[in-house]
């Protein structure tokens, strides 16, 4: 549970990282890390860069500021966020499993069935549906038994009930495994209570806090179910500043700079945990990408 | 009957097919076909190159697929243009440099139809060397890149977050094919080249599960195109290159064919045939 800024003993940590493409920023000055058996979530809106993060994190892009480090012989398994296999190319669930790496049976058939899909296993990839995919690639991804699992938006096309499932399972991963967990997740609002770090994108870090727990709370039951009740929190938060829409930032003290650096203007820094107090109202990302304050 | 020219020439497409059956598998799930038409149009020039600096005919097509591949990647990362539009460039420009060059050429008798639709007839025993030779190192390589070429196909970013080089295994398989490119222009000439690596794999999808199973199935199904080409080329005495062509399309024209139930759904050519009764509309 501690935030281990400094990097010792963390499996990835980013320092100060950001990509720059065709002269802009697609993300900049990420400052975080994970820890073996921790989970940090990054959220943010649609281009907030949490692809990007997560990419600098596995090593698939280079930043072109800051460092990244990895712990050396990092074992990663990766969930990409899209992932469209050719009609061409014949492909069974099986013969997914071993795509980066071969695996023994056993394994293949435990992460099958840790992921509910166990009957799945001679399926073809092309006549799963969205959900059932999603599974197959969490299962192909855990199954390699991991030191990192980075999970790009894993519930996508997967219905409620089948969302709680999976970050219940994605928390017994990180407890089984011990594996450190990168999740991203474009729902502002909807995370995992689970998750030690959350992360706020949009271009930069915006804020971090943890998960605010609303399991007890009996609206949240009746709108999730029993059984998700204890894997999906409500992440309460809200930002002090917007993003205009010629790229310039505006402060809550009124102040407008280029960029929302955490000297500039009056910035929170939600940093730590444990921030009980962190109940603010939530807030909406407008069509522009700019935050607007409730 | 079977003369000893007939012989060499089935020895000759037999070892081609049997390399561009799992090459042409690649070419098909990485939609690479285009690309491999450039690599084609491409050979005339090196058809021209090895005429006039007097060097081996498949070495010089080789170098100037291998360049063009190279050409290819470097113009991508420019990202000016699409790859399609990049390779329209690359695939005309040097199929005319080809034919340009060609012209000045007038000490020798430059038989252009033998390159556009190749000779198989007239192989010789160095070509079979070569082509088996060429062929069975493409195949060892390719038993070697096997698993990173194919999760590069499914998701290169996937590939690298756990820790491949899908970037340099794509450049390998470039090579490669420019390599099985080089060795079939005598067999089946630069137009065809790029029939023998889809169609029999293309034929091949409807009867594999995994992809190795593909793989294998495109080169038996290219095999039998080969016999089956060359046989009809005896008999009718029509060209051998587009005879084995032909042969190809009417084993990928089977394979259309509704028996069976293996993925009877996705197949539109379901309703053509009687067997569909028993189904009735769907």
């Amino acid at each position: 549970m501690l935030d281990r800024r400094d990097g010792a003993g963390a499996l990835v940590t980013l320092r100060g990282a950001g990509v720059l493409r065709g002269g802009r920023w697609l993300v900049r000055g990420v400052d975080f890390s994970v820890s073996p058996g921790e989970i940090v979530t990054l959220i943010g809106p649609n281009g907030s860069g949490k692809s990007t993060t997560a990419k600098m994190a596995t090593g698939v892009l280079k930043p072109s500021e800051g460092d990244v480090v990895r712990r050396a012989g990092l074992k990663v398994g990766y969930v990409p966020q899209k992932l469209a296999i050719d009609w061409t190319m014949p492909l069974t669930v099986e013969r997914l499993m071993t795509l980066t790496g071969p695996l023994p049976a056993g394994e293949i058939d435990a992460a099958l069935a840790a992921t509910g899909i166990a009957h799945m296993k001679k399926a073809e990839v092309h006549h799963l549906s969205g959900g059932e995919f999603q599974r197959a690639l969490l299962a192909r991804a855990i199954a390699r038994k991991p030191d990192l699992l980075v999970l790009d938006e894993p519930v996508q096309g997967v219905d409620y009930a089948g969302e709680a499932l999976l970050y219940e399972l994605i928390g017994r991963i990180r407890r089984e495994i011990g594996c450190g967990i990168l999740l991203i997740s474009h729902d502002l609002h909807i995370v995992m209570a689970e998750a030690d770090t959350v992360i706020c994108l949009n271009g930069h870090v915006c804020c971090r806090g943890t998960p605010k727990a609303v399991s007890e709370s009996s609206e949240y039951r009746n709108l999730f179910g029993m059984r998700g009740s204890a894997a999906i929190a409500f992440y309460d938060h809200h930002h002090d500043h917007e993003h205009l829409p010629d790229g310039r930032v505006l402060h809550a003290d009124g102040s407008v700079t280029d960029h929302c650096h955490p000297d500039d203007g009056h910035h929170h820094d939600h940093d730590g945990h444990g921030h009980a107090g962190h109940d603010h109202a939530h807030h909406d990302h407008g069509p522009e990408g700019g935050h607007r304050h409730a | 009957m079977l003369d000893d020219f007939f012989i060499r020439a089935l020895l000759a497409g037999l070892g081609l097919a049997l390399v561009a059956g799992p090459l042409g598998c690649f070419v098909i799930w990485r939609r690479m076909a285009y690309f491999g038409d450039t690599m084609a149009h491409s050979a005339l020039l090196g058809v021209a190159l090895s005429l006039l600096l007097h060097v081996n005919l498949t070495v010089a097509v080789f170098g100037v697929a291998a360049v063009v591949s190279l050409a290819l990647l470097a113009l991508q990362r420019r990202g000016a243009l699409s790859t399609d539009a990049l390779l329209g460039i690359l695939s005309h420009s040097t199929l005319a440099i080809g034919l340009v060059l060609a012209a000045f050429l007038t000490w020798v008798r430059f038989d252009l139809m033998t390159y556009l639709f190749g000779d198989i007839l007239a192989v010789g025993l160095t070509d079979i060397y070569m082509i088996w030779l060429g062929g069975i190192l493409v195949l060892l390589a390719l038993a070697k890149l096997w698993r990173p070429l194919i999760a590069a196909t499914v998701n290169p970013e996937l590939a690298e977050a756990e820790g491949m080089q899908p970037e340099r295994t794509r450049l390998y398989f470039m090579l490669l094919l420019a390599l099985v490119i080089a060795i079939a222009i005598k067999v089946v000439g630069i137009l065809l080249v790029t029939a023998m690596l889809i169609i029999p794999a293309a034929a091949a999808r409807r009867f594999s599960g995994s992809p190795e199973v593909m793989a294998v199935m495109a080169s038996g199904l290219g095999m039998i195109a080969v016999a089956g080409g060359l046989f009809g080329s005896l008999r009718f005495d029509t060209p051998s290159g587009p005879s084995i062509v032909v042969a190809a399309l009417v084993i990928f024209l089977v394979s259309l064919l509704p028996f069976g139930r293996r993925q009877a759904i996705e197949q539109p050519a379901s309703e053509r045939r009687g067997d569909s009764r028993r189904g009735g509309i769907s």
